[in-house]
């Protein structure tokens, strides 16, 4: 089945299974527990730390697993303004940040006294640093989130010129790495990030697994109190198997990255079906700015007349994987706020679709979805945009 | 021989998931859709009541993996706000008193719909409600106790056409037997009644809310000062209860003016009305109301009275009189009329006035 939606969640891959079914199929071990078989999985913990550390440029004493991306964005947002006196809890974000950094942020301005201010982003989706740097309030600025690149768009974002200004500040910087994780603009270290978000399974890693890395000295509380594990930031059992798979996910994209051409590979083939699609639909508009900084794999396009969620049925129906937009919790596509962001309108929001491609991608799964689109063209004429 | 495709409207209750558990016995290439009607559904629940709640999208879609067919939810609040809550305000503002089912039926969940449907290819739209469709017209369900035609009296052949309604011949208690039969998790799942949008049934308190106190006085028909009042919006042809007046004998609302913000009230027997003006009125079988004999209802569940229908509009048939047999009390503008030939649907439209029969026995009445 071809599968384009690899920034919902990409395919596992071979190398994360089997690091994580010995853990599952071998006698139960906390990894906390003192004996043999919890020292085997804390062994297969630490080897995991090393991997993803070594990913984003941290050291693996920074790494602090959670349950995903969306914990790793609380964390870091909520923790980061607890650990700040009232009064110096102020948090800029982009527009276009996830919902878990946004929502996060507008939680701890309704019942923690922060407040928020949104970065405005330009048409293709980027803040502009300088507009960035003005809502900053030196000394009352508990944190600054600005993502690597848009899971929505692909656009990537200054992040290293985002820190300095938080830095200066006395702001920390997150950065949602979440899409971006696999790819090379995202680093701890050379970047100036304190507080990086990432999810396993957008890596072609388990579901259900995650990490906050933490810049060593940086000051933050836990959300979840119990067991005191990952140095008190986050108690709970540690999930051996899902923890092996996450690090061997990143070992193989760290690996991947660095065989040249990997990128160039993925935005040929995104080029060939941006090809494709324009000769089915001259008036295609493409979103953000994909030759520039953006994710090599993610193509955002809009065809006007044409109702994603309709096109998104007819797409299935052939088997063709990929999505419009973000869903709400019923399930249905409602415009999405990064492209209102960019200063599209809900009708132009509605119209667009993602196609996104990874790890396993080939020019067959590019051809299948052209094809499914040209097949859903004849069906789904265009019509007057639906306001 | 490729099979029918049918989509269903899914709205997360026993009714449609039983329709479309039976559209998919009946052979038809299934797709389930429910429809995301509100921005905020957090908001439309209230001790389970409101529809298109998240709960309700989870029960449909729990539904259609236990059925085995494809299920998407769409978004349709917008074309749901603008259809139907705004027309529900604005027709209260301006003294009327709506019906929102059938306006959404003919905005949003069978009309706009079905066009949807039919633009993806889809041979036909199946939803949960009760009436029949037979070649190609319209009739009562065989439950007349859950009889719904009265809310899709709007539908003309070019919808009949493509239309399914799974549950026309089924009883209440049969649908609910069906649904556990085949383990539905919605078998069990209470009705929902009352305006999906107003979940508290506090209509009055959801008026106020969205149009501001509009304080006005309570008059006779002779323009009697008796009381006063926080919004004309908050009473409706009939209305007994809420009026703020004392007085010997019991008092209606004969008349509501939201212009002068005045609710004119009088005796129960100044409710009467011998004839009806309707307006966008439509026929189910596309040719436009017709001179003749037929039978009214003139609310959801009201009694029904035989009628002559007088056109008043030859080219289309969109304004017709219907002049009643017998006086029935209490006739709103802007309820549905819809009038019936035993238990085919003729057609209907939204009454637009009324004709007192008090007025027309004794001296006119004041405007």
């Amino acid at each position: 089945m071809p599968y384009l939606d690899y920034a919902a969640s990409a395919p596992l891959r071979a190398e994360a299974l089997a690091a994580m079914l010995p853990l599952l199929q071998r006698p139960a071990a906390n990894p906390s527990s003192q004996h043999g078989p919890g020292r085997a999985a804390r062994a297969a913990v630490e080897t995991a730390r090393e991997h993803v550390a070594a990913l984003v440029g941290a050291a693996p004493g920074e790494v602090v697993f959670t349950s995903g991306g969306t914990e790793a964005d609380n964390l870091a947002v909520k923790g980061a303004v607890l650990a700040r006196p009232e009064g110096a809890r102020r948090l800029v974000c982009t527009a276009v940040e996830h919902h878990a950094v946004l929502d996060a942020a507008a939680w701890a301005e309704a019942d923690a006294g922060a407040r928020v201010a949104a970065a405005p982003v330009d048409a293709a989706g980027r803040v502009d640093p300088e507009r960035l740097g003005g809502l900053l309030e030196p000394g009352r600025t508990a944190l600054v989130a600005v993502m690597a690149a848009n899971n929505e768009v692909g656009t990537g974002q200054p992040v290293a010129a985002a820190a300095e200004l938080a830095h200066a500040a006395g702001a920390l910087l997150l950065c949602d790495a979440v899409q971006a994780a696999g790819l090379p603009g995202v680093d701890l270290g050379r970047d100036g990030i304190d507080l990086l978000a990432l999810a396993a399974h957008k890596l072609g890693g388990p579901t259900g697994i995650g990490a906050l890395v933490v810049r060593a000295g940086t000051d933050l509380r836990p959300l979840l109190h119990g067991g005191g594990q990952e140095r008190g930031l986050r108690s709970g059992t540690l999930p051996a198997a899902a923890i092996a798979g996450f690090g061997a996910a990143a070992a193989a994209a760290l690996a991947e990255r660095e065989q040249p051409g990997y990128a160039a590979a993925l935005a040929a083939l995104r080029g060939g079906l941006l090809a494709g699609l324009r000769a089915l639909e001259p008036a295609l508009v493409v979103n953000g700015d994909p030759d520039g900084d953006a994710l090599p794999g993610l193509l955002s396009v809009r065809f006007p007349g044409r109702r994603a969620e309709d096109l998104l049925l007819l797409l299935d129906r052939q088997g063709v994987a990929c999505s419009a937009g973000s869903a709400c919790a019923s399930g249905a596509v409602t415009p999405s706020h990064v492209l209102l962001a960019m200063g599209r309108d809900p009708a132009e929001a509605r119209e667009t679709v993602r196609f996104s491609l990874g790890h396993a991608s080939t020019e067959a799964d590019v051809d299948a979805a052209v094809a499914a689109v040209r097949e859903g063209f004849q069906v789904l004429a265009p019509q007057e945009a639906v306001t | 021989m490729t099979r029918t495709q049918v989509l269903v409207a899914m709205s997360g209750g026993v009714d449609s998931s039983v329709a479309a558990a039976l559209a998919v016995e009946a052979g038809w290439d299934v797709t389930g859709v429910h429809l995301r009607l509100a921005d905020t559904p957090a908001h439309l629940q209230v001790q389970g009541k409101g529809c298109c709640t998240v709960a309700d999208a989870d029960d449909a879609r729990r539904v259609a993996a236990t059925l085995g067919i494809p299920f998407y939810v769409w978004d349709m609040a917008e074309e749901f706000r603008r259809a139907v809550v705004d027309d529900f305000a604005g027709e209260y503002a301006a003294g009327r008193t709506p019906n929102p089912c059938a306006r959404c039926n003919e905005r949003v969940k069978v009309v706009g719909l079905l066009s949807r449907a039919r633009a993806l290819g889809f041979d036909a739209l199946a939803t949960g409600h009760y009436a029949r469709v037979e070649d190609g017209r319209l009739y009562r369900a065989a439950d007349r106790a859950k009889d719904q035609s009265y809310v899709l009296y709007m539908l003309g052949p070019a919808e009949l056409g493509h239309v399914r309604l799974p549950l026309g011949r089924m009883t209440k208690p049969e649908v609910r037997a069906t649904a556990a039969r085949l383990g539905l998790r919605t078998a069990a799942k209470p009705e929902s009644y009352d305006v999906c949008f107003v979940p508290d049934g506090d209509t009055a308190g959801w008026l106020e809310r969205r149009l501001g106190r509009r304080p006005g006085q309570v008059v006779d028909r002779d323009g009697h000062v008796l009381g006063s009042h926080q919004g004309a919006y908050r009473y409706t042809v009939g209305q007994r209860r809420g009026l703020g007046i004392a007085a010997a004998t019991p008092r209606y609302v004969l008349r509501v003016e939201p212009a002068a913000a005045r609710v004119v009230v009088g005796e129960r027997d100044e409710l009467a009305i011998d004839a009806v003006e309707l307006e966008r009125a439509s026929a189910t079988d596309g040719r436009g109301l017709r001179p003749g004999r037929a039978r009214v209802r003139l609310r959801a569940h009201g009694q029904e009275v035989g009628c002559q229908v007088v056109p008043l509009d030859p080219d289309n048939g969109a304004r017709a009189r219907l002049d009643l047999d017998e006086p029935v009390a209490a006739v709103a503008p802007g309820q549905a009329a819809v009038l019936y030939d035993g238990d085919l649907v003729l057609g209907g439209g939204t009454v637009a006035a009324t004709v007192s029969a008090a007025a027309r026995a004794g001296p006119p009445a004041p405007a």
